[in-house]
């Protein structure tokens, strides 16, 4: 064997353990969600860990499913999540096409005001916006007020706009060329016919990008949930992990939630690797 | 035509902007605004006395602190008592912080740490607000030792998967695969991983050690918590960060490195001389983006040891949601909120003038 295929092979020696040490916690929550509770908290001390041995079933999964509407709250979460990254989309990139195309008074204000948001966590302002939220009101006749609190839409609405979803369209924007938006506006077109039948349909890569950001963000949503639903009925999957840490923890059923949770996101992550990862690379490029 | 292009750009221009605009001014703008307005008042949830304007005293009992030397007790004899343990007795610090007119500059505060000083004396820090302290300091600690090990990891992860290899998309999709997973699926995973009595790294390092390691209680023993969740943390964040470094790494133009290979450059030379070069603006905003995520540390806290133990592992974050929303105390939590606002715009204001002349 000659250096350079030794050389190789203890690259792909070396890229090999990091792997196993980014994979092994999956590995683990797949395989214990097969195991019952005493023969996973067993086998958890010892290699058979990551091993699909002894007793093996889908009862966790069942026992699970009965212990939680486990449907109930996916479909919570794709509601919220859907609902946000289709508004999220439409409300941003318009808003990005007027600061790209348009002059108007106070743009630049607008903007940077827009963009200085992006530096507030937003667990700096969450127990205020809880306040306002609590404050606010939702359509409803007098005496039949429907709140915010416990509501899709208290999930949904405060999670539409953002600063970084604007900020990405701006960027993709701006290096469109700006001919096609003049010679559709001398053929008579509106500006927001501009926007929809010009802009848009150049913009793919840059709406899948700033779809997935967003999907990550609300899928993935666990304070603000936590802190306004309280019924079943709205509670998404992160929230509704809760439930199984009240009275007696199996952990059998807790792994069998988790896998159930989060395998599909792994699966459309691994399926469309490419665009995650070119979505997250285009935050780093700097304006 | 030219001067009267803008102005009919006015109306369309602010339909179009408006409603994502308008979402973020209602839902991010003036909740931040009512988080420093709260910050000055005795709001709580629910209380059935007005709010009242209290000026900066939610801040000065947060971040108040004095210190003091105490000398040993003495008994009738002027010798120092030692306690039945050994130890020397010092005074109660009630006896200063407690209706004490000489001290009235501690007042209702709590030891914090101390620290012995020549002649038995020893040297007290005292804080109003001890808990806040904790968590201001292990935040701090937190963002220190993340921050950089994190951004040199993602680093040495980028460098490894730039090589061309076949196959090497393949790792690049395991490594960044933690990222798209759930900080709180995380952290229940790893509660596992550090169990003290079936714990899977107890395992593992008596499994290398040949037995000799003794088992740890990883997350429930006060010297170890944090530290357990900062290797979680940096574990799940370390792909986020690897993509930024690549893509830097991608727009280091190929004909530099050929250069540097003609003259002979080793490895280390090639990267000090050319590559680092080329990833300055990356390494700042990377450093940036971690320490403003570290900063918010929250979930890992909130499922993993909700701030214990002995408060070990206390955060800002974590605070300011306890007191905000658990305990109701409004102002106390928009304070808190506030100090870490302050501390994150001062980070990106350095950021910003790091990168003055490049932009």
């Amino acid at each position: 064997m000659n250096i350079n295929t030794r050389s190789t092979l203890l690259k792909y020696l070396l890229l090999t353990w990091v792997a196993l040490l980014f994979i092994f916690p999956v590995v683990f929550m797949v395989v214990s969600s097969l195991k019952p509770d005493l023969q996973l908290l067993q086998d958890s001390s010892s290699f058979r860990a990551f091993l699909p041995v002894g007793e093996t079933s889908l009862n966790n999964y069942s026992s699970a499913w009965e212990r939680v509407p486990i449907g109930r709250f996916v479909f919570n979460s794709i509601v919220v999540t859907a609902i946000t990254v289709i508004s999220s989309l439409f409300l941003c990139s318009m808003a990005a096409f007027s600061f790209v195309f348009l002059e108007f008074k106070g743009k630049a204000v607008l903007l940077s005001v827009i963009l200085a948001t992006l530096i507030v966590p937003f667990e700096t302002i969450a127990i205020p916006l809880l306040m306002l939220v609590n404050k606010l009101p939702w359509i409803g006749v007098d005496g039949f007020q429907i709140g915010w609190l416990d509501s899709y839409h208290v999930q949904i609405i405060p999670w539409i706009a953002d600063g970084l979803t604007i900020f990405l369209f701006i960027q993709y924007f701006k290096d469109l060329p700006r001919d096609l938006v003049e010679a559709a506006r001398v053929d008579g077109a509106t500006w927001f016919q501009v926007y929809s039948r010009v802009i848009v349909p150049l913009a793919g890569p840059c709406f899948a990008t700033a779809a997935i950001l967003k999907f990550l963000v609300m899928y993935n949503q666990y304070l603000w949930p936590l802190m306004t639903t309280q019924s079943e009925s709205y509670r998404p999957v992160m929230v509704g992990l809760q439930y199984f840490f009240q009275l007696n923890i199996a952990w059998g059923e807790i792994m069998a939630y988790l896998s159930i949770i989060t395998l599909p996101v792994l699966v459309f992550y691994l399926s469309m690797q490419r665009t995650f990862i070119a979505s997250i690379a285009s935050t780093g490029v700097k304006g | 035509m030219a001067n009267s292009k803008p102005k009919n750009q006015n109306k369309v221009g602010w339909l179009m902007a408006l409603p994502a605009s308008g979402l973020i001014f209602l839902f991010l703008i003036v909740p931040f605004l009512l988080a420093f307005w709260f910050s000055f008042t005795n709001q709580r949830l629910i209380s059935p006395n007005p709010t009242e304007f209290v000026g900066w005293s939610n801040f000065s009992s947060l971040i108040g602190v004095g210190t003091l030397t105490v000398e040993p007790e003495k008994d009738a004899e002027g010798k120092t008592v030692i306690k039945p343990n050994g130890d020397i007795q010092y005074p109660r610090m009630r006896k200063f912080t407690r209706n004490n007119p000489d001290y009235e500059h501690l007042k209702g505060m709590r030891e914090w740490f101390s620290f012995p000083l020549s002649n038995d004396r020893k040297w007290v820090v005292l804080a109003r607000d001890k808990l806040f302290m904790k968590a201001l300091v292990n935040t701090i600690l937190f963002v220190l030792i993340v921050a950089p090990l994190q951004g040199a990891f993602a680093l040495l992860l980028a460098l490894m998967i730039n090589q061309k290899l076949p196959g090497i998309n393949i790792f690049r999709t395991i490594y960044f695969m933690p990222v798209v997973i759930s900080i709180v699926v995380v952290s229940i995973l790893w509660r596992f991983i550090y169990d003290g009595e079936n714990g899977l790294l107890n395992a593992m390092l008596s499994f290398f050690s040949f037995g000799l390691f003794e088992p740890v209680d990883w997350l429930g023993n006060s010297s170890t918590a944090l530290g357990s969740i900062m290797v979680m943390s940096i574990w799940q964040g370390v792909g986020f960060h690897m993509i930024i470094w690549l893509s830097g790494l991608q727009t280091i133009s190929g004909s530099l490195y050929e250069a540097a290979a003609l003259e002979g450059a080793t490895r280390w030379q090639t990267f000090r001389y050319v590559t680092w070069p080329g990833l300055k603006n990356t390494a700042v905003l990377i450093m940036v983006v971690i320490t403003m995520q570290a900063f918010a540390l929250f979930a890992q806290v909130d499922v993993m040891t909700r701030g214990g133990p002995v408060d070990s592992t206390q955060t800002l974050v974590f605070q300011s949601v306890q007191r905000g929303y658990e305990k109701q105390d409004i102002a106390g939590g928009s304070a808190i909120a506030v100090v870490l606002f302050l501390i994150v715009l001062s980070i990106s204001l350095i950021q910003r003038f790091l990168t003055r002349d490049r932009t």
